[in-house]
């Protein structure tokens, strides 16, 4: 049972996505797992076969509780075996090694197969539904996409799948975070007042001929420029774990996504300094989606190196947050307001935002905070190169 | 004998006579260009296609030829190699596999085997495909195969709009071109936009947008695909046609985009079936849009038999209306 959270001690397998004696590999989801969170899918970190399921659907069990085993099976066996095809399935020897097993075509069972069309297949996974209970009216019975369609409309096709958000148990565990993180961290609070006269202009330079989907909103700026800000101080991307700060390799920023009803949540957006901005909305829209809907990936939940928190159009101007343990910082993007501004010795009207740095003072100091602030503000004078 | 008639006030023209105003802009407006072919000259060509045309340019810019396509291809191939733009005239595409040696070894491969010294800007037009009941040494459509031939540029018009402009491309291209026009579109009418003075031939065209089901098709087919999509919007069905309009280079990107909107596609081919450019298209749709497909690729096609001379027999042979209907209505809602 993986730790989806700082303070996740236990959670409940709802669903298992495999079944012995199938082939995995990295990056499958394997489970679905309700947490305080909503229900996560959870990702398979290791390659191999899945050899025996030791905790059944349903079951509540404690964080570090094995789930399965997955074993490593010979490679140049057929992708999916009975358990007792893999019992009887001869240990590797030289020989063996030297002339790899042969699938035998007379042990498969003939199934009739359901017809999936390919456009359907690929809208079912989109949508997480479960074709084993869509009924097919395409060519031969195929499944199609208004099939899918249909399944999404319909009640519930599942029911034995909690999924989405229980804000009550949400709440219980934003609680418990936060107050770790207030009784445990001793956070300082920075802010930088920024000109955002060349990135809207840019902005809004690059959306002129785009359809609306293409278009980037200025919240991608504001993280790309924090992204790559953190290659320059990479004392805010990391955990304090064990007493000590452990900078992270990789910068996945945790992206605060306010949830309707309340709550809140902040999954990562993978290597945010290495995706251009039109990867980055689109890895925005794709999680701020699913994270409404309470289907997020395990991944995503314990991957973040640093949150950055970005309060939009109807947020304060200023925003300072409280820190995520066992993270190290989170920055603030306040709303962007229209106040005067010296350029030059002359007042103008400018675009303006606040960025606020929370940082964990046993980590950094001040000042090194001060020139963090102030690579973001650089990063944003000069938006195309973003 | 008609005066030569004028491109003027009168738009609604037939296909025949918009490749008859074709030709005839291109000999005015090059002295290099020629016309060659059987019976093109004093009896106006067997489809009347060059009609007037001697009468009007004389017989060194229109010329009949002794009946042997290999020597008049090859006269062509010679002549553009000299400099000058024939356009040569064959009566059926059936014919012209006599002069295939002089299309695929000469005419195509010159430029190449001369290491680019020579270009071969020759320009062949024929007659091509099935409907009037003149049987198996003259029905055929063999378009398909000279698709299958790099180096060569393969038009199919259908519309009015693609017979009267797509030559003046044509001669624009240095590379051989061949232009097959459908015996059963010479009679055909249409209005001509009198805006339009050109038109590219290197897109497909979608003709009528539709969001259940692609029909893609090309030359004669194409007017029974439209009545094919007629119908099944009559029943709910909104069928995307999509006129290919060049066979090679094949625009697969229109081919792409319209399977991708409508996820289903019937391929209406009058070629016979195996190994056809129907296929062709059909694969490149399996390998590029697999993961668009929402049902099975269909194909109407040709039936694998030569050409029969009995009217009814010969209709069962060639793609219909109702058949397109039948496999388009299938795909969209299974019985």
């Amino acid at each position: 049972m993986p730790a989806l959270g700082a303070d996740m001690e236990a959670g409940t397998l709802v669903e298992w996505l495999v079944k012995p004696g199938v082939r995995v590999r990295l990056g499958d989801i394997i489970a679905v797992v309700e947490t305080q969170k909503g229900a996560i899918e959870v990702e398979v970190f290791q390659e191999g076969v899945v050899s025996n399921i030791l905790v059944p659907e349903g079951e509540r069990v404690p964080v570090g509780t094995v789930l399965a085993n997955i074993e490593n099976a010979p490679g140049a066996a057929s992708p999916v075996l009975s358990q007792n095809e893999i019992a009887a399935a001869p240990k590797p020897t030289q020989d063996a090694l030297a002339e790899p097993p042969r699938p035998s075509l007379s042990v498969a069972p003939q199934v009739p197969r359901t017809k999936i069309t390919p456009a359907a297949r690929r809208r079912a996974a989109a949508l997480y539904i479960d074709l084993a209970t869509v009924k097919g009216t395409g060519v031969e019975g195929s499944i199609r996409l208004a099939d899918v369609e249909a399944a999404t409309s319909a009640p519930c096709a599942t029911p034995s799948v909690k999924r989405g958000v229980d804000l009550t148990e949400m709440r219980r565990a934003i609680a418990a975070a936060m107050s770790r993180s207030k009784r445990e961290i001793p956070h300082y609070y920075l802010t930088e007042t920024v000109d955002l006269h060349a990135a809207s202009t840019w902005t809004e330079r690059f959306n002129a001929d785009k359809a609306p989907a293409q278009r980037i909103l200025p919240a991608v700026l504001f993280l790309k420029a924090a992204a790559l800000a953190l290659r320059e101080w990479p004392q805010f991307n990391g955990v304090y774990t064990g007493g000590v700060f452990v900078p992270a390799p990789e910068v996945h920023i945790g992206w605060a996504i306010a949830l309707r009803g309340g709550g809140l949540i902040a999954p990562a957006i993978r290597d945010t300094d290495r995706k251009s901005l039109t990867e980055l909305m689109t890895a925005m829209r794709d999680l701020v989606e699913r994270a409404r809907r309470g289907i997020l990936r395990s991944s995503e939940l314990t991957s973040p190196t640093i949150t950055v928190t970005n309060v939009g159009d109807r947020g304060a101007e200023t925003v300072k947050g409280v820190i995520y343990p066992p993270q190290v910082a989170i920055i603030g993007f306040g709303r962007v307001v229209s106040r005067p501004w010296v350029v030059e010795d002359r007042i103008e009207g400018r675009p303006l935002v606040t960025v606020s740095l929370a940082a964990d003072h046993r980590v950094t100091d001040g000042h090194i905070g001060g020139l963090y602030l102030e690579a973001i503000a650089r990063y944003l004078q000069e938006p195309e190169k973003l | 004998m008609n005066a030569p008639q004028e491109a003027v006030a009168s738009l609604r023209m037939t296909y025949r006579e918009a490749c008859k105003q074709a030709l005839r802009q291109a000999l005015l407006a090059d002295s290099r260009v020629f016309l060659m072919g059987e019976d093109i000259g004093r009896y106006g060509g067997c489809y009347a296609v060059t009609k007037g045309l001697m009468e009007e340019f004389g017989e060194a810019r229109v010329r009949d030829t002794p009946l042997s396509e290999s020597a008049f291809v090859g006269a062509g191939v010679g002549a553009a190699m000299a400099g000058t733009r024939p356009i040569v005239e064959i009566m059926t595409v059936n014919f012209s596999l006599l002069a295939l040696d002089q299309i695929l070894n000469n005419a195509v491969t010159i430029p190449y085997m001369s290491g680019g010294q020579f270009a071969i800007p020759l320009i062949i037009r024929m007659a091509t495909g099935g409907g009037r009941r003149v049987a198996a040494q003259h029905s055929h459509s063999l378009e398909g195969w000279y698709a299958h031939i790099p180096g060569l540029r393969v038009l199919t018009p259908a519309t009015i709009e693609d017979a009267r402009f797509m030559l003046i491309g044509a001669l624009a291209d240095p590379n051989p071109t061949l232009i097959f026009e459908h015996v059963m579109l010479y009679n055909m009418e249409g209005e001509l936009s009198s805006d339009i003075n050109a038109v590219d031939i290197d897109h497909a065209k979608v003709l009528r947008a539709g969001t259940d089901v692609s029909l893609i098709t090309y030359g004669g087919s194409l007017f029974k695909t439209f009545e094919a999509a007629a119908r099944l919007s009559k029943e709910g069905i909104e069928a995307e046609v999509v006129d290919l309009r060049t066979l090679r280079p094949l625009d697969t990107k229109t081919i792409l985009a319209s399977v991708a909107r409508t996820r289903r596609c019937v391929i209406i081919d009058e070629g016979w079936r195996s190994g056809s450019i129907s296929a062709e298209i059909g694969m490149r749709i399996a390998e590029q849009a697999f993961f668009e497909l929402d049902a099975p690729l269909r194909r109407v096609c040709g039936r694998e038999v030569p050409m029969p001379y009995a009217p009814h027999l010969e209709d069962a042979c060639l793609p219909q209306p109702e058949t397109i209907v039948a496999v388009a209505r299938e795909l969209v809602r299974p019985t």
